[in-house]
């Protein structure tokens, strides 16, 4: 069980979100879109911290009897929100943080490229690539 | 002097009473013919579809009744279908009726000119690409040489099949390609090579449509039609030097053949008249967004081709860009990982002509092909070809740490020059590492400290940063202490 998304900045709406397995589907955007309280919580409690690495990592937004839910945001206020079985107890923190920053780095390859246009679906076959090698890492 | 058909047609041969047909047809026409033929076959069975042989004969711009007496005097009407020998008569009844001999049996029997087909739509697309369809004339000059890697694979593949008709190509592979270069030049305007103006003719436009695309206007990629003539010229005289390597490239559609590598990198010169510096993504999307490819397939190119993910594209990065949009107008599917000819190293390496032209360097020139060399073998970046271009890119405009570079490229001047061959590479390993990947030292920080300690005279060190707390502690005891003494 697994989920990763990447949210839209000013709108927030999903600009890429995939998950396995593939079915319930609809229960985890739901999940995505209540954990994005949270997570705009967690910015405006921010004020003017350091503009650190780490404070792009959210951490655990919330835990569920399910699942667990962790949240990154970047300097543009692009979030990333990931979601993970609870009864997965092998994935530590440290792991979940090496998987954002290769999330937002593959985000920042898609953001350099002249054709995409901010605010499109994700739709790079890069970035999907590296999300399938994090799912096969996690299941 | 030629080997008749294969198998069961032979039959039918003899029964329409053309058995003697077949020793009169010519070498040319021959291989002509049979390549023809197996265009229209599919593979399993021994005679032409009906369809394909229809569209080829209506691709020879006859009027239908003419094509019909054709039909029926190879003797298909009869047999029912289009075996070998039926296939070559109508195929020489179509050179005698564009030469303006009547339908007849006896006007076989004369020397007559290869038949003429116009804008053969194709269905293999990779096999036959039709060469009009790009960006006006100077297109022609990829395009064919890619079609004659195409031509020489099918050709290849065709030679396993021991029912193919009459393969005397067999014997002699390296001349085959010159036909086969020679008949998509054909297609339309005779044989004349000056016919380059004959591609803006609509047919080829309107008959071909696998390809999203306008008309060939030679505005779109800025008129040059005196470079592309020389250049096609010059590709086809070529060819003939080329054909001992022709096995060379004969598989490799991604193999950028030189003519391909001028073409490029004059159009980046249009772009950027510094050959050692880049193209901005704006400036390359539009330029790109000419060939009409649809986004996602550009932004799937530049995905391939800008492989250190600046935005920006190097020479070499903008030549495999270039090379996988004209191939991908030619019909050829993206690949998901950029081939191994396309890489930046490997096209840098294949030409060193750009690196001479460095401005920044040129107290360094001797040192550059040198070093260049000792950059092929330590390919610990993937970036590392692109160092010498990096480094002016870094002083024209600030990238992330260019302060830092800055100070080690200025460090650079005073080195005396024993030196400069090591630490143009350290240097440039350092400050491409910087600029590439600024954010993945996290992840190797050890390799550039090593490469910082293999020059033997380090530049001279940043300036230490100031002393700050990581931590959220909000004291800054420093400060207060300083103040205070």
């Amino acid at each position: 069980l697994f989920l990763v998304s990447v949210i839209c900045p000013s709108q927030n709406y999903p600009l890429y979100i995939r998950s396995v397995p593939t079915e319930n589907e609809l229960k985890f955007h739901y999940t995505v879109h209540t954990s994005l309280d949270v997570v705009d919580e967690k910015i405006s409690a921010m004020g003017k911290a350091l503009v650190d690495q780490r404070e792009l990592y959210l951490g655990l937004l919330y835990p569920t009897e399910d699942y667990k839910v962790y949240g990154y945001v970047t300097n543009s206020k692009v979030k990333f929100v990931m979601v993970v079985d609870s009864s997965n107890t092998a994935l530590r923190d440290n792991e979940i943080r090496s998987m954002f920053r290769k999330l937002h780095n593959s985000y920042t390859d898609i953001m350099c490229n002249p054709f995409y246009n901010p605010g499109d679906r994700i739709h790079s076959r890069a970035f999907d690539n590296m999300v399938n090698s994090m799912m096969m890492q996690v299941c | 002097m030629e080997q008749g058909p294969a198998g069961g047609t032979a039959a039918a041969a003899t029964a329409t009473g053309l058995g003697g047909l077949l020793p009169l047809l010519s070498e040319s026409e021959q291989q002509r013919y049979s390549e023809l033929f197996l265009r229209c076959l599919p593979p399993p069975e021994a005679a032409a579809g009906g369809s394909s042989v229809g569209e080829l004969f209506r691709a020879s711009q006859l009027p239908p009744d003419t094509l019909l007496q054709i039909t029926e005097v190879c003797g298909a009407k009869r047999v029912g279908y289009f075996g070998p020998a039926q296939f070559y008569i109508a195929l020489k009844l179509i050179a005698a009726a564009q030469s303006g001999f009547p339908v007849r049996i006896e006007s076989i029997k004369n020397e007559l000119p290869l038949p003429r087909f116009m804008a053969l739509k194709n269905d293999s697309e990779v096999h036959y690409g039709t060469p009009a369809e790009l960006h006006g004339v100077k297109f022609q000059v990829p395009h064919t040489t890619l079609e004659k890697n195409s031509y020489k694979r099918t050709e290849e593949g065709d030679k396993q099949e021991p029912k193919s008709p009459s393969m005397s190509p067999i014997c002699s592979p390296p001349a085959s390609p010159s036909t086969y270069q020679r008949i998509p030049l054909s297609y339309g305007y005779g044989k004349s090579r000056s016919g380059l103006e004959h591609q803006h003719g609509a047919p080829y436009e309107v008959r071909h449509s696998t390809h999203q695309q306008d008309g060939p206007s030679s505005g779109n990629y800025g008129p040059k039609p005196a470079l592309a003539c020389s250049t096609l010229n010059r590709s086809l005289s070529a060819e003939r030097e080329q054909q001992d390597s022709s096995t060379h490239y004969s598989d490799d559609p991604w193999r950028i053949t030189e003519e391909q590598r001028d073409y490029y990198i004059n159009q980046f010169r249009s772009l950027q008249p510094d050959l050692n510096s880049f193209i901005s993504g704006s400036v390359a999307k539009n330029f790109f967004t000419k060939s009409k490819l649809p986004i996602p397939e550009l932004s799937h190119i530049w995905e391939l081709s800008d492989v250190d993910c600046d935005g920006a594209l190097t020479l070499p990065e903008f030549c495999a860009a270039f090379h996988l949009v004209v191939a991908r107008k030619n019909g050829y599917q993206l690949p998901e990982t950029l081939p191994e000819t396309l890489l930046p190293e490997y096209l840098q390496a294949a030409s060193l002509k750009p690196m001479h032209d460095c401005a920044l360097f040129d107290t360094y020139s001797e040192s550059l092909p040198g070093s260049q060399q000792t950059r092929d073998f330590s390919r610990t970046e993937k970036t590392s070809a692109e160092e010498v271009p990096d480094n002016s890119a870094l002083l024209q405009d600030g990238k992330k740490d260019d302060k830092q570079a800055l100070k080690v490229s200025t460090a650079l001047k005073t080195i005396p020059k024993e030196f400069q061959h090591l630490t143009v590479k350290t240097a440039a390993q350092e400050s491409n590492a910087l600029k590439a990947r600024p954010r993945s030292r996290s992840y190797s920080s050890t390799s550039i400290e090593d490469a910082m300690k293999k020059g033997e005279e380090p530049p001279t060190p940043p300036p230490r940063p100031q002393k700050s707390h990581s931590r959220a502690s909000s004291l800054d005891l420093n400060k207060i202490f300083q103040q205070n003494t």
